[in-house]
Formats: structure tokens, C-alpha cells, sequence
């Protein structure tokens, strides 16, 4: 997060690269404080005006109408916005280039003999041009991950910031992702009876590895009987003594990435959608005390709203998915996320749910306009925030350092020309860990190009 | 997950518009375009609707135009009048619009509803037929499914009163297109606007050449796409000069174009290749209506000024193919200044939902340049200006007296995030109502699954 000395040499070197006519590059955290705010602290508290919030040794200092500020680099902020940097997650930012360029894109590795132990960390391009427009238009903070595509398993994502300083990990391997629904039922051979025995057997292996550090039998137990009459799985299919050295489906590297999964330290993202598919999804708690699960989607999961909440399982939602787009997503609506969240549901808006990350603020900015819509569940404004900083910060292990304004947290703080939920407002400054942003990117340097079409000199080429 | 669904529709399918001045009330004179003798001809009648006057609103009536405090009248599915608050209203149920806004109703150019319908099963996939390069014979109409439940979502959070259905953009010459009423119907001719020209559907760039090369055909590069295209042309001006006896399917769609009956509708996303179309339309004397998905028109707002072309765009969608790389969300402002067409569109069941939203972040990022374009041209982006290029500016698009009454009532600005649509008239019959349940369709697909008949 804090990042010291070394990256500064190349914050410069990039802002070379991004070329004349971008902005200086700044090389240190600064302590600033922007007066005069509207300010959003994205807790879910509601927008203050005429605020202020201060920025010291790069983290947050303080937010409120009266603040110290003496000695402090002061900057105006009357007319605009002040909040937190936007939380992506769940994205790709930094795994690609163009997502139908083959070459320029690690997405997905479908012909890996790889799935779990995929690692996204080592493979971030802070370079790549959607962290820099993303960064422009206000996220800070991403979670990012490879997609489900050998397996059921996707890999191991990374917390991200797209600060411009070549160290883009705030955590490398935060969550696991795998398919429960659809997707995952094609992955696994053709139905979601085999996404669940192979994740099951990829638990029970990866138990194993933890215990044995190789996949082996060990202890086992008959299965549990609800009804008295019926027929319990089979003990071999639980946890057992039997010899399994034969029927190893994870390599040792797959096995050993799903051994914090199994053990509760590394968070489990699933992917799943329908209401019955999320019901045996938090039915899993029983089986696997220890997974620490977030559901991915959910676009049913208003209707088994309160058994989400009872779970206290968070969820990374489509933000306003309301087509019957497949079979897994019949009852999607738009009221989805202002219903889970009456239920008492966290909820994210998920990021890959839309065009790109940076729909983010309007995708929440409807989740308000629901509420003005009889009938409709929405959010209320600071809620909406919420969706897209805090709670997606505290779904990526955050809590109090990023998405909010919280004293001591990151200074990542972004400074809007307007609301910064309402369609076409943008990011004037951006501050990740105190530090200011080069905000200039492929897009920015074009439309400056194209400004004018006069070519009466020199060819649009000699125009940078 | 979705973004990427929407992908592989987006890359499979090509869209042709046609921003045409020329011939807007075309009575076609061949089978090639619409007319009331023309086979699977339009069954649509307007429903009831009561005399209506809206009053107190602000209202944008299409063609750039804003007035506070407006009122606007329309009685049996015409407009009446649209005028301030001296305007009398006798005789009309007044809706009281105090606080809120009047636009027509908006209009997405580029759609795939109903041929590529949700659920996107694999027995949905009706949009392209990807088979050859050139399929000028299959009509998109006969793929429309009308149960598709996206069409209601763009009624009822979008407001869509009209919207043209193409053929998907795997193919150079994908199809006619379809023009139709956003009201739910049995049949597909239920839903056919009346007296619409036909579109066809061409495609540039990446995409045919990724499909046809994948298959060992040509064409397989740019200049093979070019190529094909050239040659089909040729046929069909020899088939057009002809006396036309024998029918051919994709030749008469051909010559329809020839004959400015039927618009060209081109997804095309690169400036360089715009320009060869618009010399290859030249070479064959035809016109391009509009360029879909034309990410790049920034760089040629000159070119497409000069040939009266319409650019239908997205705000801010880049990145996700090569010829996409260039997208900036600057695009219609500078077509704008440059004094070129811009019609914001979607290309997608999730985003007509909001192309009001769309024009307001492209209008944002214009005023972030200095370019201080009103909100009431803005709103012409999604309305007046898809129909023009659509060939149904003269009927539909803008709240003038005779013109069709389409009409959406917004809660608010219909440029914030924080509106929607109260209500919907198609030709002056409500068919959606935030404030009226029943007042709310819902396909037959729905019908008995979870969420049948909820607010969506």
C-alpha cells in the first residue's frame, strides 16, 4: 500500500512514457488538506458539504466541517466532491490489454494443466492502459483475479491499486475463485452434480495435502442422515482412511493453493446465481466449517435474502442485471442488491457485472434511482457509496485502510468535478496512498490529438 | 459476467444504420423495401389512448429544442400541439408533470432484441447467419422472437418506443433489418413499424475476416473483405440495370439499396475503414446511413459531416477488440463540433436500457473540453437523430404536431442517473406506468417463473 522510496524512479519514467502534455509526475506522499468539499466518506453515512478532509504521511488524517489543517498544502475544493478512491472488485484490470487480442490477455488459461494455483499477482501489468483510464476515473483500489476456464477453480486473485509506481500488490492472493452454477457445470464436465463432487474432492485433497503434504487417505466418518430413511454418502466421499493415491484429480500445486481455502485463511469468491445454487452453496458451511465464502453474482439472491444474511456471507452482486439472461437468472432484477441489502446482506456492486470497472459509480447512482420507483428496492445514497468503496474494501480484507475516510486509513482520495454518482461526473484529482496521480493515459493523449482536425501544417502524427 | 456474454454478441454481431436525409418517407417501388404490399407486411395498430395533456414539465422536444413549464397535447396517437402553459388543455386529461421532464420517446438504432433474445441460449442465437460472407437475403424479422423479455426492460427503464432489430455483424452484408414499435405482440408484424424503410446490415474490420478466415474462406484480411463486398455490388448493379424478372432474395435487397429505398446500415469501428466505405459507397451509388459501433468517427468528423453520415456510437465503451483500442469517451462531443451526426446506441439488452445515461456522460465529457452542448441537442442524440438515420424522422422522434405521439414522461432530468421513466406512450397509448403495476408488461416467457410481473 504505502509505497516507499524505490517505485518513485519509475512514476517519472512513466509519466515520460505517457509523454509532453502530461502532467508532472508527483514523487511523494504529500499532507494536504481540500476545503470547501462535499464530502462522501463512503461508511454509508450521507454526503457533508462544505467539508474537509486532511491527508497526512500519506494516510487518512481527518474528515469533518472543522479540521486542523495548519501547515498543510491547501487545495480549494468549492463546487466538488471529496470521497474515497473507487473499489473495483471483482475485475480483470491488469490482465489484459485487449480482451479479443489473444496475446495481450491472461484472463483465463482454458489449456493450463493449472487452475487453483494460478497466481495473479506476479502477472499485473501496472502499465496496461485500463489501469491508467480506470485510474482516471477514480478507482484506486481493485480486486483482480483469472477466470474460471480449466477447472471450476479461476485461481488466485490480488488486491491491486493502480497507483502509477510499478508496485501495484496490495495483496497478492487474497481469494480464491471458483464456478458453482452454469459455468461451473460446463467446467466440470457437463452438470453442476460434477462442479460439486470435483470441488468437493478438491477440498477433501487439498485437506489432505494440508495434513500430509502429499494427497493420501486419512481419518474418516460416515455421512450425516437428515430424514433417518435416507442413504448417506458414502464415507470415502467424505473425509476417510481409504487409499486415495490413486484417484488424485489436483496437481500439488492446485492442492497446496486450495489449503488456505480449506483452512479458512484465504477467502473463497463463488460464482453462482441461482437461488437454489446459492442455498447449496451456504449449505457448504456445514461440510467445511472453516470456508470463508462471498458469493459472486447472486442475481437471485434477493429471494434467499435472509438466509444469505443469516450466513453472514458477503456478496459481490450484478449491479443492475435484470434480463432472464439464462436459466440460472430468472427472477433477476434491479431491485436485487436494495433487497438483500434490507435484508441485512453486505453487498458490493461487482465490477464485472457491466461494460467496464469504471460504470462502477453509475451503475450505484440506479441503485438510487430504484428507491424514487414504487414498487423497487434501491439504496440510499450513502448506501449506493458504500456498494462501490467500503464494502468492497472489507470484502478484499480492508477494512478500515481502504474505501472509506476513515482516520488512519490509505490516503487514496479522489476529487470530483461533481456528484460522483451521477452520469458523467469525473475525477479532477486522484491520491492513492497520498500520493497524486497522473491521470493522463492512451485516451486522454488522443482526445487531445483530435481536438481540432487541422492538418494544414503537419499531418495529425506531428500533433503530440 | 455479463460484460463478457455481451462480447461474444457484440463480436458476432453487425449492425447496419443508415443515417439517411435522403427519402425519408421512401414508398418503396420493388419488394426490396417496405410498403403496405410488401411481404410479412406490418399488422400494427396503435392502442386506445385518452386524450392527453402534460403540463408543467420541462420539455425537450427532440429536435433541440427545451421548454420550461411546457405543455404538450396528443389525441387519437398524434401529437397535437406542444407549446408553454398558455396552451389550452380543454378536452384533455391533464398529467401533471410539475418537477418533471418530456422527452419523445427515446429510439435505440442498433438492437439486437429478439434475435438475439434472452435467455442467451445457443437456441436463441438467431442473429447471424454465418454461413457466407454475404447474406442479403435473410430478413432479420424472421428471427425476432417477440416474448424476448428484454423488450419490455427497455420500455420500462429505458423508455424505447421504437428501436431497429439487425443482423448480427459476423457477416459483410448480414441482412435487412427491422424497424418496429416497442409494444408487445403475438407476431413480429404486430410489432412492425409501419411505413419503416428497411436497413441492410453491413459489417467492416475484424470481424467477418475473423469468421470466414477461421473457415478457410475468404474473405480473411481487410482488403478480402473489400473484395467480396466490391464484387457483390457489382452483381447487383448488373442485376438492378436489369429488368429484375428473376427474383433473387439477396439481389433485391442489393437493388433496393440502389435504389435508396433500403438504408445502409454499417458496423464499421475504424476511421480509416469508414473512409473506404464511404468511397466504396461512392464507387457503387449507394449512401451509408449511419456507421454502428464508430469508435473511432472522432477522427473523421469532417469526412462524415461532408457525406451527411450519422455516427451510432456507444459513450464509452473501448478496449475489448483491437479496433475498438482507439474508443474515447470524447467521441460525440467532437462529432458534435464537428458538425457531424451523433446517435447514441446500445448493441446491447442491458444498455438501451439507459442510452439517456449514455448521451449524458458523452455530453460531460464534452463540457470537460469547453464544449457546452445543451442538454436539449443531447437529448436529440437518442431520439430525432436515431430516427433520421432510421428513415422515420418525418413520423417519429420529436414532439411535433402530426408527428406520431411517443412519449416518455421522466421523473426528473432525464440526464441524471437518478431518473427514470414514469410513463410511456406509443402512439398515444400508455403502455408503461411506474405508478401502475398492471401497467407493465410481461412476456410470455415470464409468465409463472420467479419475479413474474416485479418491478425489474
Amino acid at each position: 500500500m504505502n509505497r516507499p522510496a524505490a517505485p518513485r524512479r519509475r512514476l517519472f519514467a512513466m509519466a515520460c512514457m505517457i509523454g509532453a502534455g502530461a502532467l508532472a509526475a508527483p514523487v511523494a506522499a504529500q499532507d494536504f488538506v481540500i476545503e470547501n468539499a462535499t464530502v462522501a466518506a463512503g461508511d454509508g453515512s450521507e454526503p457533508v458539504e462544505n467539508a474537509s478532509v486532511v491527508v497526512r504521511g500519506g494516510r487518512i488524517a481527518a474528515v469533518g466541517s472543522t479540521v486542523a489543517a495548519e501547515g498543510l498544502q491547501r487545495i480549494d475544493g468549492t463546487g466538488m466532491w471529496v470521497t474515497p478512491g473507487l473499489v473495483a472488485s471483482v475485475t480483470s484490470l491488469g490482465l489484459y490489454d485487449v480482451s479479443a487480442v489473444s496475446e495481450s490477455n491472461d484472463i483465463r488459461a482454458g489449456s493450463s494443466p493449472f487452475s487453483a494455483a494460478l497466481d495473479a499477482a506476479p502477472v499485473v501489468n501496472p502499465n496496461s492502459q485500463h489501469i491508467l483510464v480506470h485510474r482516471a476515473a477514480g478507482i484506486t483500489r481493485a480486486a483482480t483475479a483469472t477466470m474460471p476456464s480449466s477447472s471450476i477453480f479461476g485461481g488466485q486473485g490480488a488486491i491491486i491499486d493502480l497507483g502509477a509506481d510499478g508496485q501495484p500488490i496490495t495483496r497478492a492472493r487474497a481469494f480464491q475463485i471458483v464456478a458453482l452454477g452454469e459455468d461451473g457445470a460446463r467446467l466440470s464436465g457437463g452438470s453442476r452434480a460434477s462442479a460439486h463432487a470435483l470441488f468437493r474432492n478438491a477440498l477433501r485433497e487439498a485437506l489432505d495435502y494440508d495434513r500430509n503434504q502429499a494427497i493420501s487417505g486419512a481419518g474418516m466418518r460416515g455421512g450425516d442422515v437428515s430424514l433417518g430413511d435416507d442413504i448417506a454418502i458414502d464415507s470415502r466421499l467424505l473425509r476417510g482412511p481409504e487409499d486415495r493415491g490413486t484417484d488424485v484429480l489436483l496437481t500439488r500445486f492446485d492442492a497446496a493453493a486450495l489449503v488456505p481455502v480449506v483452512r479458512g485463511t484465504q477467502r473463497l469468491y463463488v460464482m453462482v446465481e441461482r437461488a437454489s445454487d446459492i442455498r447449496s452453496v451456504l449449505a457448504l458451511k456445514q461440510e467445511f466449517p472453516r470456508l470463508d465464502m462471498v458469493l459472486v453474482g447472486a442475481s437471485e439472491g434477493w429471494l434467499v435474502a435472509n438466509e444469505i444474511a443469516a450466513a453472514g456471507i458477503p456478496v459481490i452482486a450484478d449491479g443492475l442485471d435484470d434480463l432472464p439472461q439464462s436459466f440460472e437468472q430468472l427472477a433477476a432484477t434491479q431491485s436485487n442488491i436494495g433487497r438483500m441489502v434490507k435484508a441485512g446482506v453486505k453487498v458490493a456492486i461487482n465490477a464485472s457485472a457491466m461494460e467496464n470497472p469504471r460504470n462502477l459509480n453509475q451503475y450505484a447512482g440506479n441503485l438510487v434511482a430504484l428507491a424514487r420507483l414504487p414498487g423497487a428496492d434501491g439504496l440510499t445514497w450513502g448506501q449506493a457509496f458504500a456498494t462501490i468503496t467500503s464494502v468492497p474494501a472489507e470484502i478484499s480484507g480492508l477494512r478500515g485502510r481502504a474505501g472509506s475516510l476513515a482516520a488512519g486509513a490509505a490516503g487514496d482520495v479522489v476529487l470530483w468535478d461533481g456528484d460522483p454518482l451521477e452520469a458523467g461526473s469525473m475525477p479532477v484529482r486522484v491520491f492513492i496512498d497520498g500520493i497524486e496521480q497522473p491521470l493522463d493515459n492512451h485516451q486522454s493523449r488522443l482526445k487531445e490529438r483530435y481536438r481540432d482536425l487541422d492538418e494544414s501544417t503537419l499531418p495529425k502524427a506531428y500533433d503530440w | 459476467m455479463r460484460a463478457l456474454a455481451r462480447l461474444t454478441v457484440g463480436v458476432g454481431a453487425l449492425a447496419l444504420a443508415a443515417c439517411s436525409t435522403a427519402n425519408e418517407d421512401a414508398r418503396p417501388r420493388s419488394a426490396a423495401a417496405a410498403s403496405s404490399d410488401a411481404p410479412y407486411a406490418s399488422t400494427y395498430t396503435r392502442y386506445p389512448g385518452r386524450p392527453t395533456a402534460l403540463v408543467g414539465a420541462t420539455v425537450y422536444d427532440g429536435k433541440g429544442g427545451r421548454i420550461d413549464n411546457g405543455t404538450v397535447l396528443f389525441r387519437d396517437g398524434e401529437i397535437v400541439g406542444i407549446g408553454d402553459a398558455a396552451l389550452s388543455t380543454d378536452g384533455y386529461d391533464r398529467v401533471d408533470g410539475t418537477g418533471k421532464f418530456v422527452t419523445p420517446g427515446v429510439i435505440d438504432i442498433h438492437s439486437h432484441l429478439g434475435d438475439y433474445p434472452t435467455p442467451s441460449v445457443d437456441a436463441h442465437e438467431d442473429g447471424n447467419e454465418a454461413t457466407d460472407p454475404t447474406t442479403p437475403e435473410v430478413w432479420a424479422e424472421h428471427s425476432v422472437w417477440p416474448q424476448d423479455p428484454g423488450f419490455s426492460r427497455a420500455l420500462a427503464n429505458g423508455g424505447v418506443t421504437a428501436l431497429q432489430i439487425l443482423p448480427g455483424s459476423a457477416n459483410l452484408m448480414g441482412g435487412r433489418s427491422v424497424t418496429l414499435k416497442n409494444v408487445p405482440s403475438r407476431t413480429v408484424q404486430g410489432m412492425k413499424f409501419p411505413g419503416a424503410p428497411y436497413g441492410l446490415k453491413m459489417a467492416c474490420g475484424e470481424n467477418p475476416k475473423r469468421v470466414y478466415g477461421g473457415k478457410g474462406r475468404m474473405p480473411s484480411t481487410r482488403m478480402g473483405n473489400f473484395a467480396v463486398n466490391r464484387q457483390t455490388w457489382l452483381d447487383a448493379r448488373k442485376y438492378a440495370d436489369g429488368d429484375r424478372s428473376e427474383r433473387d432474395l439477396g439481389k433485391e435487397t442489393l437493388a433496393g439499396v440502389l435504389d435508396g429505398e433500403i438504408l445502409i446500415q454499417n458496423h464499421c469501428y475504424r476511421a480509416d475503414e469508414m473512409a473506404l466505405v464511404l468511397d466504396m459507397a461512392k464507387e457503387f451509388g449507394y449512401k451509408v446511413a449511419a456507421f454502428h459501433h464508430a469508435v473511432e468517427a472522432y477522427k473523421i468528423g469532417d469526412l462524415l459531416r461532408e457525406n451527411g453520415v450519422c455516427s451510432a456510437i456507444w459513450a464509452d465503451w473501448y478496449g475489448f477488440k483491437m479496433e475498438s483500442y482507439d474508443g474515447i469517451l470524447e467521441n460525440a462531443a467532437l462529432l458534435q463540433k464537428a458538425g457531424a451526426c451523433v446517435v447514441i446506441h446500445s448493441d446491447d439488452a442491458n444498455g438501451i436500457q439507459r442510452l439517456n445515461q449514455e448521451a449524458a456522460k458523452a455530453q460531460a465529457a464534452g463540457q470537460r473540453m469547453g464544449m457546452n452542448i445543451p442538454d436539449a441537442e443531447v437529448v436529440s442524440w437518442f431520439t430525432l437523430n436515431a430516427a433520421k438515420a432510421m428513415g422515420i424522422g418525418d413520423v417519429t422522434g420529436s414532439l411535433e404536431p402530426g408527428k406520431m405521439a411517443d412519449v416518455v414522461l421522466w421523473n426528473g432530468d432525464p440526464l441524471s442517473v437518478y431518473s427514470r421513466p414514469e410513463k410511456v406512450w406509443v402512439d398515444g397509448a400508455l403502455l408503461f406506468d411506474a405508478l401502475d403495476p398492471k401497467r407493465r408488461p410481461v412476456s410470455d416467457f415470464e409468465l409463472g417463473q420467479p419475479g413474474e410481473g416485479d418491478v425489474k
